[in-house]
This record gives C-alpha cells, sequence and structure tokens, in this order.
C-alpha cells in the first residue's frame, strides 16, 4: 500500500466572481522514501494541490470532492482533531518564502522549540537540545549561538535551512516542499537540494516538491505529476515524463526550455496565455493553446489513459495515436488516412 | 569576429564604480561598494549576458551605465563619446532604454497602454501630431503582438507575458540601439518565457539591437548571449564568449556556478557532478579584502588575501580574474 494515496481530489475557491476549480480532479501514490516532484505553471493547482492534502486552505476554499489517505486513513472529513495530529507530525511543509514564512519577532531557536513541543512529549530542555541536534543537522555553523538569534540575522539559504529543521523536527513520514529553492541563488539552490536528499536518505522520509523548474525536477523526482488549469495532464516516472512525453502541454513545455543543445536556435513557446480558471472551456482546459487540438478536444474533457505501468496521460492525442496503430495493423492504406479521433472519443 | 575586436564598441564601460552612502551608526556612513572598478566593452549589435547572485551587482551595472544612477567613478562611452554634459545624457537616451525585471511594478496602473507606450515618444517630443502618435504607438503595440484594441486598457488587465510585451513596446519607442534588459523574463511562467525570449531575439535581427541581458538563470542567459561576464561581490570575475564559459570555466566561483545549473534531463542531471560552495555571499558592507571570492572558494590560499587580481585575457577572448587560474586549471 502506498503511504500516501490521493484520488480524483478536487478543491474550489468560492469568490464573489464564481467558483474557481483551482484544482479539479489530481490522483497519485507516493510510496515510502520516494520523491514525487509537482510541476506546472502558476495557476495550475499545484499549491492548492498540497494545502488540501493538509488541509490549510484559505476560508473561501473547500476540498469538495475526492480522496486522501494517509497510511490507510481517509484525511479528507477526518476532523480538526485528526489533522492537528497529521499536521508537522506526519507531514510537513516549507514554504517557498524563507523571508516571510518565520515570525521575526521571535528567536530561531523559540520558534523552533514551540513547534517540538507542541507535536512531542519532550519537556523544553529536551526541546533545546533536540532544536540545536537538528539545526546541526541542516548544516548550521554555531547552532547554540544561532538559536537566540532572530530571523532577521540570516540570509535566506540559512532561513531555508531552518525551516527545513523545524519540518524535519518530527520526524514526519512526508516533506512537502513548496517551491523551496524559488527564492535562492543556482548555488544556495544546490546547497539546499543536496541537503534534503542528503536527509531524505537518513531519515526515509518522502518528499512531494512542488516546482515550476524542470531542471530541479529532472535532478530530485522518481515520479512527476504534471499539472496544468487544475487538472494533470500526465504523471509517470521522471524518465518516462522527459524522454516519453505522452501529453501536448508537456511536450510543449519541454520544448519550450532553453537547454545545452538549443544555443543560436529559435525555443518553441507554447502559444497563447496561461487560462482563466473562473471560465474553464467544456474540452480538455490546454485545448485553446495545444497546435494539435481536434474536435474532441473542445467538446469533452480527456479521460487519463494508462500508457505503461509507470505512465498515465489525459489526451486524446493517445488515443488518435492507438487507433493509427489498430488501423496500420489491419490494411496498410487505411493506416494512411488519419484516424477519427472522435471515434476514439466514445471507446 | 576578427575584425570585431578592432571596431569601436558601441558601450565602452572604463573603471565604472557605484557606491550607496549606507548609514553604519549615529553619523556614520559606510559605502556599499555595489560596483568595484569594472570595466568592458559591447559590441555593436551583440548581446552580453551579464550573470551572477543576488546582489551582486548586476542590476546596478545596467542602471548605472544608463546613467539612471550617477556613476561615482570611472566613465561610460557610447559609440565613441564620452558622456559629459546635460545635452550628451540626453541624446544618450533616446539611444538607449531599459526592460524591467518586474512587469507588474514597471508599469503605471492608472495609466493606459496606449499612454504608458507612448510616454517616452512625449519626453522627446517624437511626434508633430496626434495622428502621428497614435499612429506610432499602434505600430509599436502590433510589433510586439498587441492589439489596437488592447491600446485603451490599463495594465492590471493583462497577463505577466503581455505586460511584458507592453514593457518591450515601451523600450522600442525611442528606437533604441542599445537596451538594458533586467531579467526581462525571470517573472514569467516557463511557456511564456520562450515567446517573450524569441521576441528579443526578432527584435535584434529587425533593428540590429545591441543587448546587455542581466539575468540569474543560467540557461536562458546561455541561450540569448554571444559573450557572458560574471560577477561576483560587485566585481568581474570572468568574462568569455558563451560557448567558452560554458565548456571551460576557468574562475573557480564560474565552475561552480555552472555546475550548480539543475538541467532538466534526467539523466545528465543526476550524473552531473557538482562543484559545492561553502557558505554565504559575503555582505558586500564588509567585502572581504583581495579577491572578494576568497571566503567560499576551494582553492584560496593565503596570497589571495591580499590583492584584488587583475581580470587578465588568459586566451584570446578570455578573461580571467584570478590569482591561481594556471595552477587551477592546469
Amino acid at each position: 500500500m502506498a503511504l500516501l494515496e490521493v484520488r480524483d481530489l478536487r478543491t474550489s475557491f468560492f469568490t464573489d466572481a464564481g467558483e474557481v476549480k483551482a484544482v479539479n480532479g489530481v490522483s497519485f501514490n507516493l510510496d515510502r522514501g520516494k520523491t514525487l516532484g509537482i510541476v506546472g505553471e502558476s495557476g495550475s493547482g499545484k499549491s492548492v494541490t498540497v494545502y488540501s492534502i493538509m488541509q490549510i486552505l484559505a476560508p473561501t476554499g473547500k476540498i469538495v470532492g475526492g480522496s486522501v489517505k494517509l497510511d490507510g486513513q481517509e484525511l479528507v472529513g477526518a476532523g480538526e482533531k485528526v489533522m492537528r495530529d497529521v499536521r508537522g507530525n506526519k507531514i510537513s511543509i516549507i514554504f517557498q518564502d524563507p523571508m516571510t514564512s518565520l515570525n521575526p519577532t521571535y528567536t530561531i531557536g523559540h520558534q523552533l522549540i514551540e513547534a517540538i513541543t507542541l507535536h512531542t512529549n519532550r519537556n523544553k530542555q529536551e526541546a533545546w537540545d533536540r532544536a540545536v541536534e537538528m539545526l546541526k543537522l541542516v548544516n548550521v555553523n554555531e547552532p547554540e549561538k544561532r538559536m537566540k538569534q532572530y530571523p532577521h540575522e540570516f540570509s535566506g539559504g540559512m532561513r531555508q535551512r531552518v525551516m527545513i529543521a523545524m519540518a524535519l523536527a518530527c520526524e514526519p513520514d512526508i516533506l512537502i516542499a513548496d517551491e523551496p529553492t524559488t527564492a535562492l541563488d543556482v548555488t544556495i539552490q544546490a546547497q539546499i537540494l543536496e541537503l534534503m536528499q542528503k536527509l531524505q536518505q537518513e531519515m526515509g522520509m518522502a518528499i512531494i516538491m512542488i516546482t515550476h523548474d524542470l531542471g530541479v525536477v529532472a535532478q530530485m523526482c522518481d515520479e512527476i505529476v504534471v499539472m496544468y488549469a487544475g487538472s494533470y495532464c500526465e504523471r509517470g516516472t521522471a524518465e518516462e515524463i522527459f524522454y516519453n512525453p505522452r501529453h501536448e502541454y508537456t511536450k510543449g513545455l519541454l520544448r519550450s526550455i532553453p537547454t545545452l543543445d538549443t544555443m543560436g536556435q529559435k525555443l518553441h513557446p507554447i502559444t497563447g496565455t496561461p487560462i482563466d480558471l473562473l471560465n474553464l472551456p467544456e474540452g480538455c482546459p490546454f485545448a485553446p493553446r495545444c497546435d494539435n487540438a481536434m474536435k474532441i478536444c473542445i467538446r469533452e474533457a480527456p479521460h487519463s489513459m494508462d500508457i505503461n505501468e509507470n505512465h498515465k496521460a489525459s489526451c486524446w492525442m493517445n488515443v488518435k495515436a492507438q487507433l493509427a496503430e489498430a488501423e496500420a495493423g489491419v490494411t496498410a492504406a487505411e493506416a494512411a488516412a488519419p484516424a477519427d479521433p472522435q471515434e476514439g472519443g466514445e471507446a | 569576429m576578427a575584425d570585431a575586436t578592432t571596431e569601436t564598441p558601441l558601450v565602452d564601460v572604463r573603471h565604472l564604480k557605484e557606491y550607496f552612502p549606507v548609514n553604519t551608526g549615529f553619523f556614520k556612513q559606510t559605502p556599499l561598494k555595489a560596483v568595484d572598478d569594472v570595466s568592458f566593452t559591447i559590441r555593436r549589435g551583440e548581446t552580453l549576458g551579464l550573470v551572477g547572485e543576488s546582489g551582486c551587482g548586476k542590476t546596478t551595472v545596467g542602471r548605472t551605465i544608463l546613467h539612471l544612477y550617477e556613476p561615482t567613478a570611472g566613465e561610460v562611452i557610447y559609440d565613441g563619446k564620452p558622456i559629459k554634459t546635460k545635452e550628451d545624457l540626453k541624446a544618450f537616451r533616446t539611444k538607449t532604454t531599459m526592460v524591467f525585471q518586474d512587469p507588474y511594478s514597471s508599469l503605471n496602473p492608472r495609466m493606459t497602454v496606449a499612454d504608458i507606450v507612448g510616454e517616452p515618444l512625449d519626453v522627446h517630443h517624437m511626434y508633430s501630431s496626434k495622428e502621428e502618435r497614435e499612429e506610432k504607438i499602434l505600430a509599436l503595440m502590433d510589433r510586439v503582438g498587441l492589439n489596437s484594441e488592447h491600446a485603451n486598457r490599463y495594465a492590471h488587465e493583462f497577463s505577466g507575458g503581455q505586460r511584458q510585451r507592453i514593457g518591450i513596446a515601451r523600450a522600442l519607442a525611442v528606437n533604441p540601439e542599445f537596451i538594458v534588459c533586467d531579467e526581462p523574463v525571470s517573472a514569467l511562467d516557463v511557456s511564456i518565457q520562450a515567446q517573450v525570449i524569441n521576441m528579443f531575439d526578432e527584435l535584434q535581427d529587425e533593428f540590429g539591437l545591441t543587448y546587455l541581458f542581466i539575468a540569474h538563470d543560467l540557461l536562458v542567459v546561455r541561450h540569448v548571449s554571444d559573450r557572458i561576464a560574471v560577477m561576483y561581490l560587485g566585481k568581474l570575475v570572468e568574462l568569455a564568449s558563451a560557448d567558452e564559459i560554458y565548456d571551460h570555466p576557468l574562475h573557480p566561483y564560474t565552475k561552480s556556478l555552472i555546475s550548480a545549473v539543475p538541467i532538466p534531463d534526467p539523466r545528465i542531471a543526476r550524473a552531473n557532478k557538482r562543484i559545492p560552495l561553502q557558505g554565504d555571499i559575503p555582505s558586500p558592507l564588509n567585502a572581504p579584502s583581495g579577491c572578494p571570492f576568497r571566503t567560499r572558494c576551494p582553492y584560496a590560499k593565503e596570497g589571495c588575501a591580499g590583492t584584488m587580481p587583475e581580470l587578465d585575457e588568459v586566451s584570446p577572448d578570455h578573461f580571467v580574474a584570478c590569482h591561481r587560474v594556471e595552477e587551477i586549471n592546469s
């Protein structure tokens, strides 16, 4: 059994302008000790997905469907008491901006000890020792001295280390990292990513890594979920997603980033602008920007299709490809003619 | 490229310094050396990439070249002419502009798109009639892929990518030769970044523009730049062609920086050997003596604390500022 099972999760925000379907049917599994990457552009629902798992949504947000199972225990509708035990203890989170996620009016030590005493039975002295131990673990020099300092005395990379120390102090099963290195410089980013990998090996926790940086995902993640406009386009192992993308959005994304080989060449951007979540189209949300959109893409949202055992994608192009393959088996002449994608939709 | 070195560079930056006074105590001020003795040239029609970590002074270099900040010392020679009088500066400003990092805060929320794009035309009196102004504005908007129906809308009605297009249209209004692009794509989504990068490319071909392209995303910089300059703590540490910087970095900081770039390809990324750097960047208020990088440098020796290494040409068109460059790379 997977450590975390998310099935068809749906979260909406009820605003004055209408219902915003921020997460619209996301499913994935996470195994112990593995790293899952959630990739997508801003507004794709990647942060809301993990906020829904932890149930730390803004007051207007509500989980409207689906299930989140941690170790077999259902969390959706489980109530605040259960969730308080889950947060920090079993699942903890580090946020994007280390500048604003620490309280500037308390010392680092105070904040670490608060997190530790809240979740364990340690007394103050034991909590202090544990906090120092955690700071040592994340490579903060002179931890005893640092405990008495305030967040403004720390650099960005150091603050992110403190956040990681705080998140890991209660040895959670799952660490959620919401764009943990976006605000940091590349050399500091490399330090933090390396630290996370090292700690994962030592403590054996699973990591959910949210990012828009495909380079970070390639380096860190075993499995990847690609999101667009609240739905997942594709999920699979890192190798499958990078070398065998089967959704037009993933393909476009991979084509549009500069790599070592694109020097002096034109990039291939995805045309158009990101979608308005208040007015989601009826069919595939990516269809308005997709170069290969077919009739069915505009009419009907694609369901999740199995590409192979490690790879699922929600794109009608896969049905088209399957049909073309099947037809190629019947007669070569028919295979030359384009397969009718509408048949695929009903199949 | 051979004759490119002999012709007059478009922008010649000589010993540029920019110090900001910072109050460090009662009646006590310490200069923050944001840019400390930086010299380089930009050739006509090329893109010079400027990279470095936050706080290294790359944005200040861009702004000081355009004289948005008065240089503390040193000079900028544009097209063979130094900028001395007010008239020089005014003429200089009709040939140079800037595209800013944040498309959200660099557009006035109370102005319509037409007025934002038209403001440089107003300032430099670049039209003779209202009709001509409007014509020019619409032509500019059309060039960056905005419709004429967008002209009377306000900035908040646009997405990040479209806002950056408005910023680019505004920069193009004065028919510039030289544009300082200060992190123009870092606030944009990946799928939109490529659109804007391609547009910079097309505009360069069309108008023969010269860019100073400031960014911290090294893959983007490598993609757009002909040559790349690397900054650390207000100083230039390495300058060479984009290929040379990536394939044969000589300065230990550049080596580490390049090895830290996450490559969007799982097999390469996992095989990649990183050269880790210890610690953080020192405060520019309290910069180390001698070589600024020595506190984090894996090769630092006692001699490095003495003097600041000069930016030497170690191979044709490859400049490095490191005392031990030969020992490290032999």
